[in-house]
């Protein structure tokens, strides 16, 4: 049996001889017998730590890592430099409470505020706060941040990632809040209905961009006919296109969120990731989660503290605007340093190849007799054939490729990122040419 | 402390000024001292109806929010914008930063003169 | 300094090769137009820089963290190189289910053991930490009355003891909130508790042992008020670390149940998170746990519930945070799991009785894993508050307690050695505490300035909540 309490059985005995017990069991006895225990739990007994590595060892091996992945849809492989692994293993980060004591925990805060200013000058919008679990979790939580008294609907197109639907439509079960699904037209947001549908009980607009197909919607339009209504505009963006695409800002989202997980995470079998939100200065006040400010300490000296507290839980309780405590502060972490580490010009690298990569695919892709289904895309695009899109996965996966993701039998998902090569991409039409 | 003899005072702590039928609410020099430094402030619109005894915004300082409550029932015609700037300014002089104006004043909760509200703080 | 202060052009990491194929780009419409700050950093700074960064900062592994409520565990390495593997790592989650077996064996594994050391019949791991989980257990209760036709429900009952979370989570799923008030004693007053309950009344949100670290006696009891008044009890599953393999929540009358992972299971705190929130439920509200759960067979697979409430995050949770915890879990097994737990009470019966004579409990009894003090005493008599000694305490490298909680405690400390640390280091703590208590009497004064010896003193908080600077400016 493993144990990690280093008392050895006579110091504790020791112990509680000391404090006038006989046996651990007198601790216990205020509890009542009938609630207790009795023959044990049924678990398998303890191991060392040899046995256990051996066995989770066997268990993971059970899983097989694709050398090459064409699928991204919400979980992207990139490129991690070395470094980012490098520092979110450092212990005193990694093993650190929320950094409520500002004087020992200077560090965790500076690194908190450098991404706070990381994330909002990529989405170009004023504030962020210091993360929540997911995209999709931050996708629904700036609904909520979008609603007022005499505005109780929000807008959500159908092409946002199916999963961020799903999630936003848990949360508003829960507040209440009325949620338009907006038809998805031409692989985009339909536009029509939305300028037809809106009106002065609006609260918000969520879209995806590039969304959930990979398409690059008409995001400046979208924003127009939002504010045209007195409505707040929601962007949900990937943040590795902002090192090319307009940011959010500059199509006049109110509110930006996203997933950050391609910003030095792990695909992880989906988690844990980072949810980041970023606003105008003028909506700070509705940002949920913690927030890293600025300040001085009694000497003068510059650092950093927890701020506008007063938002969260611990204070407001029932009036609070979420009920987040523990966030994914070491994802936050892990983005900071990728960010820092590639720079301006590298992000901008990295996006460019992501989207070059994805036309390169796609043009092989139709010199194979695959239609695509929309054309502006960035870095993720959806083909349609008349090959069984299994057919097409398995004879992939037979050569250790994970393919595109199956939409239903005819369209796939694909994906491309900076870390497919150019042969990789051309075994793909090689081997999906027999098909 | 300061217990100004012209107002009228709510057990909740909140100061009252009636002019032309116009009710002007704060909170008081005791309750800003008992608050400490306050940071942010929560008011109500311009046309919002409020209701005695109920929340019609809040006051927050680092670690703690606390509810302002209406002695009157009325609607708000007016409200400060100018500590929602500065909220340090109630800490400084809590009975020229005032909150919110409110007309058609329909019931009042019961106030007390300056004097018995000092003896209510003693308690 | 900031990172941002230490940016020169034309630095950086050589990271990737150049592009391979023909450069393509969206049209003029999409192309950002405003300037990135991004650092630029060789690799040398930046490494320094984040070296830097983690110097100023406290985990675990720096020192004493007896921060009540938050079971600062020490977290094994063996965990950590577990989620390390590329096995694990580099999986996507939406691989097909054949090759993923041993992810999805991880899942159901975890959630065997957790049900079992709960005593729950269901268990979802997709709560990406303790508040997620609350929320998403009440959504549960929600959906449960709802199946059921009956929307009367709308309040949840949460004693005024409770984590902050527990409300914030019963609004948040659109119920309204009835307070009530704890005895004396901390625990739950039955009286005002059957005052309470009714037909609108949707569930109660319950941790035992209570915040103030002590177990409630009438816990069968007050299921059966619930219970019989048609409504669900809800476990917060915080304070787990006490009870492990003695007792657990579902004997006790608890339907649904949170666990904080990163709390009770050691998995490490991050500086703030991930964590892993898991929700268990009793086996009628199955049906309406989050999507996906692992269906078994001849091989293992993802399937959803047929009334799920829907997904609460994208994919399956925390996956990584949940390979440690499992790995925490097989490494114990059903002896060092209870075992874990004792001694976590031994520890903080331990401490409790080496401070008593001077600093005054709140609760002066047998308490479980953790124990709260009342400063109230001190400060009248010095002017020294509990802010003032958990300062103190900082510059003798401890972690203070929880501070200010719960709130029906004046001037609170929250102690919680928990069973990974040893009687030198709680003695040693204990001799800190002791100090400090005679420094309150005779120099208050300089108590009032600690921390000296950290890498700033205290902050103007203030300052920054009225003048909030959330980022750093370019020119």
């Amino acid at each position: 049996m493993g144990s990690y309490v280093p008392n050895t059985l006579e110091e504790r005995q020791a112990m509680l001889e000391g404090m006038g017990f006989q046996s651990m069991d007198d601790l216990f006895k205020h509890i009542p017998e009938e609630v207790k225990i009795k023959n044990g739990l049924d678990i398998p007994e303890g191991m060392s730590e040899l046995e256990v590595s051996r066995r989770m060892k066997k268990i993971a091996g059970k899983n097989r890592v694709f050398e090459t992945i064409f699928r991204g849809a919400g979980a992207y492989r990139h490129y991690i430099p070395a470094i980012v692994k490098t520092v979110i293993s450092k212990e005193n980060l990694l093993t650190a409470y929320t950094p409520y004591q500002a004087e020992i925990s200077q560090g965790i805060l500076q690194s908190i505020f450098e991404y706070q200013t990381m994330i909002s000058d990529l989405t170009g919008m004023d504030v962020s706060n210091a993360c929540v679990y997911d995209g999709a979790t931050a996708a629904a939580e700036a609904v909520v941040m979008c609603q007022e008294r005499k505005r109780s609907k929000t807008f959500v197109s159908a092409t946002v990632h199916p999963d961020v639907m799903a999630v936003i439509r848990t949360y508003c079960f829960g507040n209440g809040v009325e949620i338009v699904e907006i038809p998805e037209k031409n692989g985009v947001t339909d536009l029509e209905f939305l300028a037809a549908n809106i009106d002065d009980t609006t609260a918000g607009v969520l879209i995806q961009h590039p969304n959930y197909y990979g398409n690059l919607e008409d995001a400046a339009a979208i924003g127009e006919i939002t504010h045209g209504a007195g409505a707040r505009y929601v962007m949900c963006v990937n943040p590795i296109t902002l090192g090319v695409l307009k940011s959010p800002r500059e199509y006049g989202a109110d509110i930006a969120v996203g997933e950050g997980q391609p910003l030095g995470l792990s695909l992880g079998f989906g988690g844990p990731y980072l949810g980041f939100m970023t606003c105008t200065e003028k909506l700070v006040r509705k940002l949920p989660g913690r927030i890293v400010g600025q300040t001085r300490d009694h000497n003068g000296k510059v650092g950093y503290v927890l701020t506008l507290q007063a938002r969260e839980q611990h204070i407001r309780r029932e009036k609070a605007s979420s009920n987040i405590c523990s966030n994914q502060a070491l994802c936050a972490l892990a983005a900071g340093v990728y960010m820092a580490s590639v720079g301006s010009e590298g992000l901008k690298e990295v996006a460019t190849q992501c989207t070059s990569k994805a036309h390169y695919l796609a043009e092989g892709l139709k010199s194979i007799g695959f239609a695509l289904e929309y054309e502006n895309f960035f870095h993720e695009f959806v083909t349609i054939s008349d090959k069984d899109s299994s057919k097409v996965l398995e004879a992939l996966e037979a050569e250790g490729i994970l393919g595109g993701l199956a939409l239903d039998e005819k369209r796939i998902l694909w994906c491309c990122t900076e870390v497919n090569t150019k042969d990789e991409m051309d075994a793909v039409v090689r081997i999906l040419k027999e098909v | 402390m300061e217990f100004r003899a012209e107002l009228k005072y709510s057990q909740d702590h909140e100061w009252v000024k009636e002019e032309d039928g116009v009710v002007t609410i704060g909170i008081s020099d005791f309750a800003q001292s008992q608050l400490g430094d306050l940071v942010y402030v929560n008011l109500p619109e311009v046309g919002d109806e409020v209701v005695v005894g109920e929340s019609f915004g809040d006051v927050e300082s680092v670690k703690a929010v606390s509810e302002v409550l209406s002695p009157v029932t009325g609607v708000v015609c007016e409200i400060n914008e100018e500590i929602l700037d500065a909220p340090e300014s109630i800490n400084e002089a809590a009975f020229d930063a005032w909150f919110i104006k409110v007309k058609d004043v329909t019931e009042y909760d019961e106030l007390m003169n300056a004097e018995e509200y000092e003896a209510f703080c003693a308690k | 300094m900031l990172i941002f202060e230490k940016s020169r052009p034309g630095r950086g990491i050589c990271a990737l090769p150049g592009n391979d194929v023909p450069a393509v780009l969206p049209s003029q419409k999409d192309l950002r137009e405003t300037k990135l700050h991004l650092p630029e950093l060789s690799e040398v700074e930046l490494s320094r820089h984040y070296t830097e960064l983690a110097k100023k900062s406290h985990g675990v592994n720096d020192g004493f963290y007896p921060l009540g409520s938050c079971t600062m565990k020490y977290n094994p390495r063996i965990n950590e190189e577990m989620a390390g593997l590329p096995q694990f790592t580099e999986i996507h989650p939406l691989q097909p289910a054949h090759t993923v077996q041993g992810c999805l064996e991880v899942l159901k594994t975890a959630e065997r053991y957790l049900c079992e050391i709960t005593g729950m019949d269901a268990m979802t791991l997709q709560p990406a930490a303790g508040a997620h989980g609350e929320f998403t257990g009440l959504l549960l209760i929600k959906a449960y009355h709802e199946s059921r036709g009956d929307k009367a429900r709308t309040k949840i009952i949460v004693p005024d003891s409770a984590h902050g979370t527990n409300p914030a989570s019963a609004a948040m799923a659109g119920y309204s909130v009835v307070s009530i008030p704890s005895r004396e004693d901390g625990c739950v007053d039955l009286d005002k508790l059957r005052e309470a309950v009714g037909p609108d009344t949707a569930g109660l949100m319950l941790t035992n042992p209570n915040t103030v670290g002590l177990f409630d006696k009438n816990i069968l009891e007050i299921t059966e008020i619930i219970h019989s008044c048609g409504g669900l009890c809800y476990y917060d599953g915080a304070n787990l670390n006490a009870v492990m393999g003695v007792v657990r929540p579902g004997d006790m009358g608890f339907d649904v149940i949170h666990l904080n992972l990163h709390k009770t299971f050691s998995t490490p705190h991050g500086g703030g998170g991930p964590g892993s929130g898991p929700v268990g439920c009793k086996a009628e509200l199955a049906q309406f746990l989050p999507s996906y759960r692992v269906a078994e067979g001849e091989e293992l697979s993802l399937y959803k519930a047929e009334n799920s409430i829907g997904e609460v995050k994208s994919f399956y949770g925390n996956f990584l945070v949940v390979v440690r915890a499992l790995t925490y879990m097989m490494t114990l097994g059903k002896e060092g799991i209870p075992e874990a737990s004792k001694n976590a009470v031994l520890n903080a019966n331990y401490m409790m009785n080496q401070l008593k004579d001077l600093y005054t409990m709140a609760y002066d009894e047998v308490c479980m894993h953790e124990f709260v003090m009342t400063l109230d005493p001190l400060k009248n008599e010095t002017g020294i508050s509990a802010m003032d000694i958990a300062k103190g305490l900082l510059d003798f490298g401890i972690h203070p307690p929880t501070m200010y909680f719960p709130l029906i405690v004046h001037e609170a400390l929250m102690v919680e050695p928990t069973e990974t640390e040893s009687k030198e280091t709680m003695d040693y703590a204990i001799s800190v505490f002791r100090d400090l208590y005679e420094k309150a009497h005779q120099d208050p004064e300089a108590l009032h300035m600690a921390p000296v010896t950290t890498p700033v003193t205290r902050m103007d908080e203030v300052g920054a909540a009225r003048n909030p600077v959330l980022r750093y400016k370019f020119d």
